[in-house]
């Protein structure tokens, strides 16, 4: 075991970091931001409508990120006006085409959360909503929306670390996230076991860190649940 | 734009080893989870801890870093302890550096999942298997086992699915699954749109066969519940 060439290195590893939470993030807000409309979409009692967002989210969870983001970084070359154009800017650099996997993949993933929990809301809700009179932007805005954010957000939490665990592929195309730089630490000094190990450190504690961060958030947004101090 | 220029057999080819390598992880993850499940069930605290600690690492890990821990790092490893004892060199091919990867990574889920069924069968019918005199062995085996299935099988086509995607993971380590095929496909007809499209095609074909099987055992046994 030799750690010391992983302390010499600790520097790529906290880049690598930086890079993951990075990516992480990004593509959590970008597909929750799609994520939204898709699953209102998908609520939608006209079939005419409803396939396009069935599609989309069939598609997303039923093919692996992997295929995704290759589709994507080595996919778009292959068109020619895709490389003419300006969009080429953006499909030529890695680090761009692994955040639009990443986003669009989390987007499904988190649309087919948001439509069930929207589908779980209580009848009454609706009812009490459009008894006061509320219009139904309104009514989803004042509504129905914080109660289904509060009712995903275990699934969402969970959503998140997968986010987290797919985020490692973008090491493989190129970009020196966490995973990347093990890589490079590993082809440089040859320590395979050391280099990933310690890269799996990091994405564990990032795990750790992630699921208590869910804890407090489900504490505070179920308090109405909590047994009452006396 | 579907000209494939002949490479269509060999994505097939890897959509055969891609289906091995998911049947035999999925059956390592199964054993694994029964024998996880069992522990965390257990009265004893090491079995109990360790497998706690188990399922609370490999779900921390992504898969892809285990991947690359087991397949490059648990090869230096075992030969270091080979030189100590003589052995010779001793080589891990990525298929079974993959397949276990897999299996390992899933029988962490598969724990939690096999868990959650054991606990759900109720306690009465373990108390009645009890009452007949079957002995702890058979009540496992009669009446726990074919009741956690109802119960887990569920979650059981989650992490099916989810592990049949996973597999796409062995082309990083080198396997000629069929995202690596359609990666070389792709290079050498420069189209590797259209390749990793009919890839992703292939997965989707997969999981909807899964989604009808699933279906199909779902309600095969759930024979006995009554439903409003």
């Amino acid at each position: 075991m030799d750690y010391e060439v992983i302390f010499t290195n600790i520097h790529l590893y906290i880049e690598g970091l930086w890079v993951t939470i990075q990516l992480v993030f990004l593509s959590l807000v970008c597909g929750f931001v799609l994520a939204l409309p898709i699953a209102l979409l998908a609520i939608c009692r006209s079939p005419w409508i409803q396939i396009f967002p069935k599609t989309y989210i069939y598609f997303f969870r039923g093919t692996p990120l992997l295929v995704q983001m290759f589709l994507i970084y080595h996919g778009m070359g292959q068109f020619e006006f895709v490389r003419e154009s300006v969009i080429w800017i953006v499909f030529k650099e890695a680090y761009w085409c692994a955040l639009i996997a990443f986003a669009l993949n989390t987007a499904g993933y988190t649309a087919e959360i948001l439509r069930g929990t929207i589908e779980q809301t209580p009848f009454g809700d609706f009812e009490a909503a459009r008894a006061c009179g509320m219009s139904k932007s309104t009514m989803y805005r004042r509504i129905i929306l914080p109660g289904t954010f509060r009712r995903a957000l275990p699934a969402y939490g969970n959503e998140t670390i997968f986010m987290l665990h797919g985020s490692a592929l973008a090491g493989v195309v190129t970009i020196v996230d966490l995973f990347g730089a093990a890589k490079v630490v590993n082809s440089r000094h040859f320590v395979p076991f050391e280099s990933f190990i310690t890269a799996g450190f990091f994405y564990f504690c990032l795990t750790f860190i992630i699921v208590s961060l869910f804890k407090k958030l489900e504490f505070r947004w179920y308090a109405h649940l909590r047994p009452r101090k006396v | 734009m579907f000209d494939l220029h002949g490479y269509f057999p060999m994505i097939l080819q890897g959509m055969i080893l891609t289906i091995e390598v998911a049947l035999l992880s999925l059956l390592i993850a199964i054993i694994l989870g029964l024998i996880g499940a069992l522990s965390k069930l257990s009265k004893s605290q090491i079995a109990r801890s360790s497998a706690n600690i188990y399922t609370t690492l490999i779900r921390g890990i992504p898969d892809l870093v285990l991947m690359t821990i087991i397949y490059y790092g648990g090869q230096i490893q075992l030969n270091n302890i080979g030189d100590y004892f003589g052995w010779d060199y001793i080589d891990i091919s990525p298929f079974i550096a993959g397949t276990l990867t897999i299996g390992f990574i899933f029988g962490a889920y598969m724990t939690e999942t096999f868990r959650g069924g054991i606990l759900a069968v109720s306690k009465g019918e373990i108390e009645a298997a009890h009452a007949f005199g079957m002995n702890r062995w058979k009540v496992f085996v009669r009446i726990t086992m074919p009741l956690m299935v109802r119960h887990s099988l569920p979650g059981f086509g989650n992490n099916w699915m989810v592990l049949s995607k996973s597999t796409a993971l062995v082309s990083v380590i080198g396997l000629h699954d069929m995202v690596y095929n359609a990666g070389v496909a792709g290079g050498a007809t420069r189209q590797p749109f259209t390749f990793y499209l009919v890839v992703a095609m292939l997965f989707l074909v997969i999981t909807g066969v899964s989604d009808f099987g699933l279906r199909w055992a779902n309600r095969r046994f759930s024979v006995g519940v009554r439903r409003a």
